[in-house]
């Protein structure tokens, strides 16, 4: 059972404390991972959050995949732990090589912050086990780099390993088929645009990501 | 010897370029009908300290390829020159 859920911190990010809050809400025992630590901690799962690490320089997360903590996240997804990025954690998981594909700049080249309606559609990753499948959940997006982009062999790949776990409803951003999420060969690496830190109490319109978040500690 | 380096990264062929495709719909309101296939990239001047040129082009394209472009959506031009780039302060 993973328990102790630690969430990293890069000097930019900005979503470390709701995702502690979170993660409380669902049984966990969050803590902060310091970027310039080259060490997970001990924990069960680890967490990459939403804001901008290194102010997105060069390209939003270029600069992070090279903090002391991402070889230490790597070692740790290798050896099967848990790992989510949220937002620019999906970006930094891309750049990290973790996840394949990229994220660019929205189609329409417009921020984007609004809800998003996300289908369920695969329950075989680390972040949707403890959700149904086909299940449409409300999670908010808040991102202007979140269309998602890949080859066509890499698509292929994703579709026929049913390794894209969410996609959008309503393609908000141009992402190549909807995507929203996806996960590694592992399944025990997820990234996705949406925040379902921010879904997580009525007072924020949804707690459709109660779901997702459970899954981590399930 | 000192090279200076000029990388100017650009998406790869068949990469949706959205501030392209903005730039490119904004064109005939300025009267420029003519103008198709707009793409954004970036241009990035540095100086490497090398042993000879091909050294230097060969830690430049390291480094671009680790570094400065995400094989995934962007390729690199990579241009070197003898000398410190001119107006290169820092």
């Amino acid at each position: 059972m993973s328990r102790r859920v630690g969430v990293v911190v890069f000097p930019g990010s900005n979503c470390e404390q709701d995702m502690l809050e979170a993660m409380a809400l669902v049984g966990a025992e969050p803590e902060l991972l310091w970027h310039g630590d080259e060490t997970t901690n001990g924990v069960d799962a680890v967490i990459i959050p939403g804001g901008f690490a290194h102010g997105d320089y060069l390209r939003p997360g270029a600069i992070a995949r090279f903090s002391p903590v991402m070889a230490a996240v790597a070692e740790f997804a290798a050896a099967g732990g848990p790992v989510v990025g949220i937002c620019n954690g999906f970006q930094v998981l891309t750049e990290a090589g973790l996840l394949p594909g990229a994220l660019q700049k929205n189609r329409g080249l417009k921020f984007l912050c609004a809800p998003a309606e996300l289908r369920v559609e695969s329950t075989d990753s680390i972040l949707t086990r403890s959700a149904e499948a086909g299940a449409v959940l409300q999670v908010p997006i808040n991102h202007f780099e979140g269309n998602y982009t890949c080859d066509a062999e890499t698509l292929a790949q994703l579709r026929d390993e049913n390794r894209i776990v969410l996609r959008y409803v309503d393609n908000p951003n141009g992402s190549v088929d909807d995507i929203a999420g996806v996960c590694n060969a592992g399944r025990n690496v997820v990234g996705l645009m949406p925040h379902p830190e921010r879904a997580t109490s009525e007072l924020l319109g949804s707690t459709d990501g109660l779901a997702l978040l459970r899954s981590i500690v399930a | 010897m000192i090279f200076s380096v000029h990388v100017e990264v650009r998406l790869r062929p068949g990469i949706a370029d959205p501030q392209g495709s903005t730039i490119e719909r904004a064109l005939p309101t300025l009267g420029f009908d003519g103008v198709k296939g707009v793409r954004v990239g970036k241009s990035i001047r540095f100086d490497i300290d090398a042993a000879d040129e091909s050294a230097a082009r060969a830690e430049a394209d390291d480094l671009c390829r680790r570094f400065l472009t995400n094989p995934v959506i962007e390729d690199a031009v990579i241009h070197v020159e003898a000398g410190a780039a001119a107006g290169a302060t820092s």
